[in-house]
Parts: structure tokens; sequence; C-alpha cells
């Protein structure tokens, strides 16, 4: 192998990164372009389904940023969504702020406890399972004190107060307009596009240096904790927006849902099935996920003879989706996009 | 002539066993230095040293005048000095260019610059061929060629190789040994190096040090040192490689 | 923090987790490593105090003394199965605590739906998760061994989700019991403790020494630990690495399984109801070093009371709250654990 491509210089391991961005953000423009008409085409109860992918592709796009390209294994990042999610919350019912003015100072909230985890965790060198752990206990954490603290309302979480009218301004709009969804879709693009760019840039173009062999960036003069907390920022800021869409999207929030461990996992489990370190795979997994819930209790509601036993029942949609994720890491650790890719490039 | 390097009374242990003793070299600006010794002598540990990778135990290192014992090691890259591995340590997951532009983006400037000083290191070391090509699907050859490009990139004043001819066949070696040469003379470049290859050693060196047991044993000119009894000691039993 | 090759943190090398137990595990606690032990045995006094001062009661302190020792001995248990899978095989199960949650339902299912004694749902919960476990590993988990951490890390995560979801479809939500007919109050040194949880402390030290001696006077746990020290070597001297992987999965997933079936007659059965005790036993395998048997044993005790304890000192947070400080603290400042995890 080694020798053959040495004499195919045009082989499967060739790539040219100039005509990689140019094409990202084509793709990127018709992706917006077509999914700008999909409130036309689809039914209006499926909006919900619709913003569930968008929060779910924008925590995964989070999470693949700082896991993926920068390999640091978050199992955490519900502290992040959270933050996003409260700081929201809190800002509107003691201050009555605008979401867009909390979008802000959530990210640069989570952007900054990232910054404290991150720095404790790399001045103490701690790596892999050690890293997925402690970001984990700390989320666990973080839920743990928005239980029991009476300033944020404990375990009853908080409502986001209804407006009479809708209103840009407040980020609140009549149930199902669509209006969410647009909203929703002009964040993702915003967070994929930074992404895009961060990953040309210097300090993206590091980060992925320092994931495949930091001692070499290191020696190269790349200072490596600070790329690696730049990163954890940046992929803590874009999953609070999710947790501040969520907010506003459901008008409530509570430990459980802002903190909890699955919602780790919902940050998670779209980037992996659909592609660790693949601009689209958060995209893509987060549409095969996002309509799971949906569709499975719609089974569940009128069930087919064999499924007749669960009517009533919840967690298949978990459970097809928990078995999603164990298959692709067993047959394409790559994920969906990134199989594909290989494929692509190997015909 | 200044000194490039000035390494003084530095020791490492891991777990009592003295990787390193009582070290003291000095390297003048401009100058060549080989590095010698049996597998195990320190040669990598004191690159490590001297590099930040790890830090001494006693002693100072001080690079064009400025102490960087205990330094990072990117901080130390930053201040002119540039190593190799070697086990060559690509970013496995970018092309060779990629290597190369990482590499120089990490002294600043803009990106264009970047690439255009990475395409001249690339024509330079005779990578242009891979320049595409994803580093893990690199044969050893050209990963040692990349690791040397890489360094190169960051226009070093003092540059370290560990091993970086060994890889090569015969032939290959000519190109890089000459591009090293024109390096020292063009652009005033520093070398210390560590080979097994002695005619590469006595070819390039202006002067030689031998380690042997972690303990700088005999330094000088390369035809001197070769001849030293203690040298031949060290080496007990074997040919002196190549000599 | 010896030197270069196991610097704190990063994941010890394969040959650096070998399991520990017996001779070796006893040489561990040889007064060079016992700082740290002495640190966590002042931490305990310090807290204990802190609890005395706070409730300004013996009774409520002593009472959560004896509560911590209890759910700690539980802890060891549970803990043991996680860091005998993770120093043999490399792998961090976060499915850990949804084996638990199975040896719950299991009981449930025996002294509800067939209206026996909890305790005999004990050998059922045991094979039955070995099985379990055992399939596990050989299905899914051995076609991944010497993939990197993330991966497996990836499937033990889905599994623990699987599980605990086809309880949800198979059980419901709905929090259920396995009460005891009669499970009257015991007195210990002034304390008192319901019945069952004393039957489970001591089942849970039986059968932690009984997992004990199987690794340490059987010639299967020799295999085991050879597999653990290297597994070429193994190999090489004819050991069945595939089968020693399986097995100790399956005692891995016993322990917990075994675990749940002694909590279920004071615990509330949800279909996450693992989850918590997932986390502790992440923080005890820490603490005790990953891949340390006897360590785990110990921390399990620890954590047990840190938990008890630190919830009377800073009343009015989660009692957790202390652990995962403790749990961070650990990471941060001797990620190898307590009793080490790298071989000196």
């Amino acid at each position: 192998m080694t020798i053959t491509t040495e004499t195919r210089p045009g082989s499967a391991a060739v790539r040219n990164r100039r005509q990689s961005i140019q094409r990202s953000v084509v793709i990127l423009v018709v992706i917006t372009v077509l999914a700008a008409f999909a409130p036309a085409l689809l039914p209006e109860s499926s909006q919900t389904i619709a913003v569930r992918v968008l929060i779910f592709a924008i925590m995964a796009i989070g999470w693949n940023l700082m896991s993926g390209y920068g390999g640091m294994f978050s199992f955490g990042h519900a502290a992040f969504f959270g933050i996003g999610a409260y700081t929201d919350v809190y800002l509107l019912e003691h201050f009555g702020w605008s979401p867009w003015i909390s979008l802000v100072v959530g990210a640069m909230l989570a952007a900054l406890v990232a910054i404290c985890i991150g720095y404790l965790a790399f001045r103490y060198k701690l790596r892999s399972a050690y890293f997925a752990l402690a970001t984990f206990a700390f989320a666990e954490m973080l839920r743990l004190l928005a239980t029991n603290t009476s300033w944020v309302n404990g375990t009853t979480g908080f409502h986001v107060p209804l407006l009479p009218d809708n209103s840009w301004s407040m980020l609140q709009f009549a149930a199902n307009a669509p209006q969410y969804y647009y909203i929703g879709l002009a964040l993702v693009v915003i967070c994929l596009l930074i992404t895009m760019f961060y990953l040309r840039s210097r300090t993206g173009i590091h980060t992925v240096a320092v994931r495949d062999n930091e001692d070499a960036a290191d020696a190269l003069g790349v200072n490596v904790m600070r790329v690696k907390l730049t990163t954890m920022a940046l992929s803590a800021a874009i999953t609070s927006v999710a947790g501040m869409f969520y907010a506003q999207y459901f008008m409530f929030v509570d430990p459980d849902i802002a903190f909890g461990q699955a919602q780790s996992v919902q940050a998670i489990a779209p980037a992996v099935i659909g592609g660790v370190a693949t601009l689209w795979g958060p995209l893509v997994g987060a549409l095969i996920l996002g309509p799971l819930s949906d569709l499975t209790a719609g089974w569940l509601r009128n069930p087919p003879a064999f499924l007749e036993f669960l009517s009533g029942r919840g967690g298949l949609d978990v459970v097809l989706y928990s078995i999603l994720l164990i298959v692709i890491a067993l047959v394409l650790p790559k994920g969906i996009v990134g199989s594909i890719r290989d494929w692509w490039k190997r015909r | 002539m200044s000194t490039a390097l000035e390494v003084r009374d530095v020791s490492k242990s891991f777990r009592g066993v003295h990787a390193l003793s009582e070290v003291e070299i000095d390297v003048a600006e401009g100058s060549i230095v080989g590095i010698i010794g049996p597998n195990g002598a320190g040669k990598t540990t004191f690159f490590n040293v001297i590099a930040g990778a790890l830090r001494p135990d006693t002693g100072h290192v001080k690079l064009f005048g400025k102490d960087v014992s205990g330094m990072s090691p990117h901080r130390i890259s930053r201040l002119g000095m540039a190593r190799t591995f070697q086990l060559m340590r690509p970013f496995g997951s970018m092309t060779v260019r990629e290597n190369v532009v990482a590499a120089a983006l990490s002294r600043g400037g803009n990106h264009r610059s970047a690439h255009h000083h990475a395409h001249e290191v690339i024509e330079a070391t005779g990578m242009a061929a891979w320049a595409d090509m994803v580093s893990d699907s690199l044969h050893t050859a050209a990963l040692k060629r990349l690791e040397l490009a890489r360094v190169l990139a960051t226009r070093p004043r003092l540059l370290l190789l560990d091993e970086v001819l060994a890889g090569l066949v015969p032939a290959e070696r000519a190109p890089v040994v000459d591009l090293l040469a024109r390096l020292r003379e063009s652009e005033g470049l520093t070398l210390v190096f560590v080979e097994h290859i002695m005619q590469a050693v006595m070819q390039l060196s202006d002067s030689v040090v031998v380690f042997d047991r972690g303990r700088v044993i005999a330094s000088g000119e390369p035809a001197e040192v070769v001849a030293d009894p203690t040298v031949v000691e060290a080496y007990l039993g074997q040919e002196l490689p190549g000599a | 923090m010896t030197g270069p090759t196991n610097a704190g943190g990063t994941v010890p090398s394969k040959d650096g987790t070998a399991l520990r137990g017996g001779s070796r595990a006893t040489s561990r606690l040889s007064l060079r490593h016992s700082t740290p032990l002495i640190v966590t045995g002042a931490l305990l006094v310090v807290l204990f105090i802190a609890a005395l001062l706070r409730s300004g009661s013996m009774g409520i302190t002593g009472q959560a003394l004896l509560t911590g020792i209890i759910s700690g001995g539980v802890y060891s248990l549970l803990a043991m199965g996680l860091t005998l899978v993770f120093g043999v095989l490399d792998i961090v199960n976060f499915a850990h605590g949804a084996f638990l949650a199975v040896g719950l339902y299991i009981t449930y299912e025996v002294a509800h739906q067939a209206g026996l004694n909890p305790y005999i749902a004990l050998p059922v919960a045991i094979l039955g998760l070995f099985v379990l476990g055992v399939l596990i590993q050989l299905l899914l988990l051995n076609r991944t061994m010497g993939g990197t951490l993330e991966r497996q890390l990836l499937i033990t995560l889905g599994l623990s989700l699987l599980i605990s979801n086809v309880l949800l479809l198979a059980f419901g939500g709905d929090p259920l019991s396995a009460n005891l007919k009669s499970d009257p109050g015991v007195h210990v040194f002034g304390a008192v403790a319901n019945l069952s949880r004393v039957i489970a402390l001591g089942g849970a030290l039986v059968l932690a020494v009984l997992v004990f001696l199987l690794l340490e006077r059987t010639s299967f746990g020799r295999a085991i630990r050879a597999v653990a020290a290297s597994r070429q070597g193994a190999g090489l001297v004819g050991i069945d690495v595939r089968l020693v992987y399986a097995v100790t999965f399956g005692l891995g997933t016993a322990c917990a399984g075994a675990a749940g079936m002694l909590i279920a007659p004071f615990t509330t059965i949800t279909p996450t109801a693992g989850d918590q005790f997932n986390i502790l036993a992440f923080v005890v395998v820490v603490m005790g070093g990953l891949g340390n048997v006897m360590g785990a044993v110990i921390s399990g005790v620890i954590v047990g009371l840190v938990e008890q304890l630190g919830g009377v000192a800073i009343a009015g947070q989660s009692p957790l709250l202390g652990v995962f400080i403790l749990f961070l603290l650990i990471l941060l400042i001797r990620p190898q654990g307590i009793f080490g995890a790298a071989s000196s």
C-alpha cells in the first residue's frame, strides 16, 4: 500500500482543500434553499419534528467541533446546552431581556465555563476516558446544583411567559408559526459557516494538528493549550445556542431537561451516526434522529399487530436510536457521511 | 561567532536511571554538530531536554543567550529552535501540504505567505510529488522528509534532527544533505543532528559529540573523535559504523 | 507521578493497568503510597466533624456513618465489576448501571410476579447477567477489541440507552418496588438500619470476597490476570483470550446484577435507576485506580461515607454533590487514583 500510493498521485489519498471549501459553501447554499421550501411542502404538524432536527443539529455541530475535529471526547455537552437554556429563561424571567441578548450572554458564559473546565483538565493532562468522565461529572454537578438551588427555581424550573402577539425581538411566535423553523435554520447555517471558516483558520488548522499529534504540534510552536481552549470555547458557545433556542421553542426548562445525561447523548449521537469529524455528519445524523420519536409515537398510537403489546408505552424511539448508535459504532465507525466519502474516493 | 546553544551541567534521570549526567555542550551559531553514540546513550533524551519535552533535573539550557530550561516546547520553538522526531509524527489526517502549512502558520504571518513558504519548502525537500497526499498513506522515507519539511517551514535558526537520514536510501540522502548545507550557507542555520550513518556525520559535521551512558565522553573535530580510544571503547567490540 | 511513562492522567497503557489484587495490592498500601490514603482518611474525619457540628447530633451523624458504610459496601461490589472490565478489557463500560437496573427488575419479577422471597432472585440475577454479559462481549464487543476507547465508550453508551429503554418498554416508567414482607430495623451501635440493608452489606462483602478468591486462587483467575498483564503474552502461552474477555465481562455484569438484587428491597425501581449508580461506580473506580480491584473495594466504602456524611455536612444540596466534588478533585489532582492504576 505504501509503495503504490507513491506511484499513483491521482489516487484516493489526494485532496485539495481549496476546492473543498468552495464546494462546501455551494452545498450549503443548495441545502439552505431546499430547506427553505420545507414549510410549504410539509404538513404543519411536522414543524416540531423539523425544529427538533435543527436543535439536534446545532448541538451536534458544537460537539463535533470539539470532540470530532478536536479529538477531545466530551460526555458533558449538556452543561453547555443547559447554560444556554438557563441563561435565556433566567434573564427573561428576572430582567425581561430579549433572548437575542441572552444568546450572546449564554454563549459567552458557556465559553467561559468550557475554558475553566478545559484549563483544569488539560493543566493536569487529562485525556481520553478520563477527560470524558470529567466533562460528564461536571455536567452532572451542574444538574445537581440547579436541582437544589432556589434562585433558579430548583426542580421546578422555568416557564417562558406567553406573549399576546408574535414578537421577533422576544423570539416568540404562535405555536407552529414557520418563523421558529426559519430562525432555527438560520442558526444551523450560521453554525455550519462558523465551523467551516474556523477549520480554515490558523487555530482551526492547529486544532486538527493537535488532535493528530499533540507533541509534534507543540514542538512546531503551536500553543496547544490555547488552541484546545479556543476550540472548546467555540464548541460550548455553539451548543449553548441550541439550549437558548430549545427554551424559546418548548417554553419550559428544568434541571433534567437542561443538564441531564440524555442531553449530552443528544449532542453526541447525531454526530456519531452522521459522521464524526465531517462537516455534514451532524446534520445528516440530526435528520435521522430528529423524526424518530414522533415516528415511533405514531406507530404506537395505532400499533401494527406485531407491536400491539407495546401500545401506550414509551422508549421505542430511544431503543431504535441506541441500536443505530451501536451498529454505526460497530460497522461504520466513520459514520454515514464519512463512509460515503471514503467510498466515493475509492471508487 | 556567538553561541546558538549552551548546555551546562544538564542531568536527567528516570526512576533512578541516569539518562543524562552533567552534560555540557556549546554549539556556535552557523556550525554543524553531529551527535553519535551507542543505542541508549541518551541522545534522544538530550534532544527532548533541550527542546522542552522533558524538564532537566539540574543544569540549564541557553538558546541564543536566553535561558530556556523548563520552558514549554512551543515557546522554545518560537525562539527559533525546531526538532524532528526519531519516530515520525505526522498530522495523519492532513495532506503533506497541509502538514507543512500548519507548521508555517505557527510562525505568524498570513495564510498566503504560509502557503507560499510551504510551497517553497515542499519543492526544496523534493516532496512536490506527494504534496496532496494524505500523510497517513506515506511510506517511511517520505515521512522522514515530511518531518524535515515541517520543521523547515518554521524557519528555524537552530535545527535538531533525530536520525532523519537513517530512513533514506543513499540516493535520497544526497539531496537532503545538500539542502542542509545550502541552508547553512544562505541563512546561517545551526544544525545539531543525531545520526548513525557515519559517512554523513563525517561529511557534514564541523564537530562531533559522542554520548555514552548519559555522558559526553568525547567531542571535537570528526577525525579526532573517531580516533579517540574512549570512543572506540564505547563501541566496544563493534566496528565504528561506517568509519 | 514518578516518571515520564505514566505521568498522571494519560490513560495507562495496557501493561500499566494489570489487575491488582492480593499481595500486589497489599504492597500497594505500603508507606510509600500511603500519603493520599492519609489525606483521604483526614478528609473523612473532617467530614465527620463537619457533619457532627452541622447537625449537632451524634445520633444523626452515627446514622449517616452506618448508612454510608452500607451503601459503600454495595458500591464496592458494583465497582469491582466495573474495574475488572476496565483492567482486563480496557473498556470503559458505560452500561454498568443499566446492568444493575436489570438486576432490580429481575428481583421485582421474582418478588411480585412469582410472589417469592426477593433473595431467591440473587442466583437468578447473577447467572442471568453473567450470561447476558458473556453474550454481549462475544457478539458485540469482541469485534472491536483493541479499537479506540471512544468507539467502545459509544457502544457501551448505546447499550446503556438500549437496556434502560427496553426496560421502559417492558415495564413502563412508573416506579416499582420489591420490598420484603417484613423488614425490621436492626440496631448497630445506637444507629438503626433495616434488615434488608444489613443483608445487602453482608451479601456484597461475601460476593466481593468470592470474586477476589476467584481471581486470586483459581487457575481461571490466573488466566484473567495474565490477560490483564499482557494480551499477547497470554495468547502465546495458550490462553484463549477471547474466552477470558467474555467471562470477565460476564463477571463484571454479574457483579452489577448482584448489586442490583441486593439493593432492590430498599430501592425505587425505575428503568433509569441505574444511572445514578453508574456515576457512583465510576467515581469509585477512578478513586481506586482504574483496574485496581482492591482499590475499588476500599474506595467504595469511602464514597459511601463521603456521600452520607457530606449529605449531612452540606445540608440543602444533594448528597451526590460532595461525591462529584471529590471526583473532580481526584481526576485533577490524582487521576491514577488513591491506590494507583499504573505499575510502580
